[in-house]
């Protein structure tokens, strides 16, 4: 098993309940579609496996180390081996492409050389190895700003990917894209994972979308584990008891939670350096 | 065609209470105009103020025309001034930038101790006047340019500061979750994720005070702080109003070009 989650808990401190006791392990070159209702926890759930939330208890083995019980220095060291891609992109927008990729090294090379833009061949070797392969090699030099949505999202698997990561977390790749184009950066991230053995937890709200490219798919309720199968099995009635019937009191409790986890994220960034 | 209905036809922007409110409002608002009115006629020499239009005329009179002979030996000082409000600008901008960094909630390094101090620093040199530090750096480090120098630095670190450390606080935080999730340090998310934002703001904010900082400095010379103000001065004092004329259009002269240069160099980073 490459990742294995043990009771992880997220309890906010206005006392919601984002993540109940959740147990999941995904094998090597799996990709894991997660589904479930806005506010479900999907997003608290990818977040806490890199501690961009911190999980309130359970633990994370990744291998076999627990990164829920890292210190400060010991996180960044082990942030390297999971790429993250994120639903806007999060580029950063004033920096070229090549920036945006190489920066994907930071964990690897030493302040001065990232400050100085002075990255080791390989590096940058292998950041336009992966920008030829998401098909941008001739945008290496423009301004990510410059870019279109679908290719900015391929600059995004493409940083992730600079990481040389053992595990994938895309959150919700595509949402701000259109139909055509997020089929594109579904066959591309199912693509390379296959290409590298790569497992990827997806969060993911399109479910037909999920249903045609993930190879197990796992249903996020209140943040507990509802479903966990293969695409086929995904029923009618098992899609009720995801998204619950038009449960308008549910709905506005989701808001709330929603709510709660992103003044706790204001917070936290806050706190940050 | 309007349907009956028992929906009300009758809706107010404002609640009668507000309206009353307002209505007090603007009758205290008359009230204070016509008591300052009261408080100000009763202070005024009308005396004066029936002279001023043959004064004014008079000033006028003696410095038209400009005398423009004057004209070589005002470019020192002018070269002073602008070096004034260069140098000013730079030392300023560089002590604002960790003052900055220091008050913006999201990269504070100790919000309970640093962030207040750094507040206070920012408030103390935005409280005081460029003349008014000018004045005492006189009196603490002699008349001359330093004195001009330091003055006009420390009064920018208050307006950089305050504008700078608003930029880093708008700066999108996804961008800098996302660097700190490739496994960066603190150093690096802020060299990758924080700099490149708020980057356009810095230079923005710089020239802008720049620009300010020229149209400051030719009034430090009053106070004996350098630059083309100490000429300003000299030449009121001796009553040689052709000179002053010569003086306040170079000043004018100057002070386009800055805000030309300022917008120009502005428009460029947008």
């Amino acid at each position: 098993m490459m990742l294995r989650l043990e009771g992880l808990s997220k309890t906010y401190k206005t006392g919601d309940t984002a993540l109940g006791d959740v147990d999941l392990s995904v094998p090597k070159g799996q990709i894991v579609g997660l589904i479930g209702p806005s506010g479900a926890g999907k997003s608290t759930l990818i977040r806490c496996i890199n501690r961009l939330v911190e999980p309130t208890k359970g633990k994370v083995m990744l291998g076999d180390v627990d990164l829920a019980a890292l210190g400060k220095r010991e996180l960044r060291r082990q942030r390297r081996r999971i790429g993250m891609i994120f639903q806007e992109y999060a580029l950063v927008e004033r920096l070229t492409v090549m920036e945006n990729v190489l920066s994907g090294r930071l964990g690897y090379v030493s302040f001065w050389r990232s400050f100085l833009r002075r990255y080791p061949g390989a590096d940058v070797q292998r950041a336009y190895r992966l920008l030829d392969r998401v098909g941008l090699i001739d945008h290496a030099d423009k301004r990510a700003d410059a870019l279109s949505g679908g290719q900015r999202q391929r600059v995004g698997i493409a940083r992730a990917l600079a990481q040389d990561p053992e595990l994938l977390l895309v959150d919700e790749p595509t949402a701000s894209l259109d139909p055509k184009t997020s089929r594109q950066i579904m066959r591309l991230l199912t693509e390379i994972c296959a290409e590298r053995d790569l497992p990827a937890i997806v969060n993911i709200h399109d479910v037909p979308l999920a249903q045609q490219f993930v190879q197990r798919i796992v249903g996020l309720r209140a943040g507990r584990i509802v479903f966990d199968g293969s695409p086929d099995q995904l029923t009618q009635s098992v899609l009720t008891e995801i998204y619950g019937a038009e449960d308008w009191d549910a709905m506005r409790k989701d808001d709330e939670d929603q709510k709660s986890a992103e003044t706790e994220q204001r917070a936290r960034l806050e706190a940050i350096a | 065609m309007s349907e009956i209905d028992h929906y009300s036809q009758v809706w107010t922007h404002r609640t009668p209470k507000t309206r009353l409110m307002l209505w007090a409002f603007w009758a205290a608002l008359v009230a204070l105009f016509v008591w300052c009115w009261q408080v100000m006629t009763a202070g005024t020499i009308w005396a004066f103020v029936w002279d001023a239009p043959r004064q004014a005329a008079d000033i006028g009179s003696r410095m038209f025309p400009p005398r423009l002979s004057y004209l070589p030996e005002l470019m020192g000082p002018l070269w002073d001034t602008i070096n004034i409000a260069t140098l000013g600008t730079i030392g300023g901008v560089i002590m604002a930038v960790p003052v900055a960094f220091a008050a913006a909630r999201n990269t504070s390094p100790s919000p309970a101790i640093l962030r207040p101090v750094a507040l206070f620093i920012i408030v103390a040199s935005r409280s005081i006047n460029s003349l008014i530090w000018a004045l005492l750096l006189v009196a603490i480090i002699g008349p001359g340019l330093l004195a001009g120098i330091v003055a006009i630095a420390l009064r920018s670190i208050g307006f950089v500061g305050k504008l700078l450390y608003e930029a880093i606080e708008e700066t999108d935080r996804r961008q800098i979750e996302a660097i700190e999730a490739t496994g960066a340090s603190g150093a690096q998310t802020l060299s990758y994720g924080i700099v490149p934002q708020i980057l356009p703001a810095f230079w923005g904010i710089s020239v802008f005070r720049w620009d300010i900082n020229i149209r400051e400095s030719t009034i430090l010379g009053l106070v004996g702080a350098g630059g083309i103000g100490l000429k300003l001065q000299a030449s009121m004092n001796t009553l040689a109003w052709s000179q002053v004329t010569v003086i306040l259009l170079l000043i004018l002269g100057t002070v386009i070009v800055s805000e030309w240069v300022s917008a120009k160099v502005r428009q460029a980073l947008i």
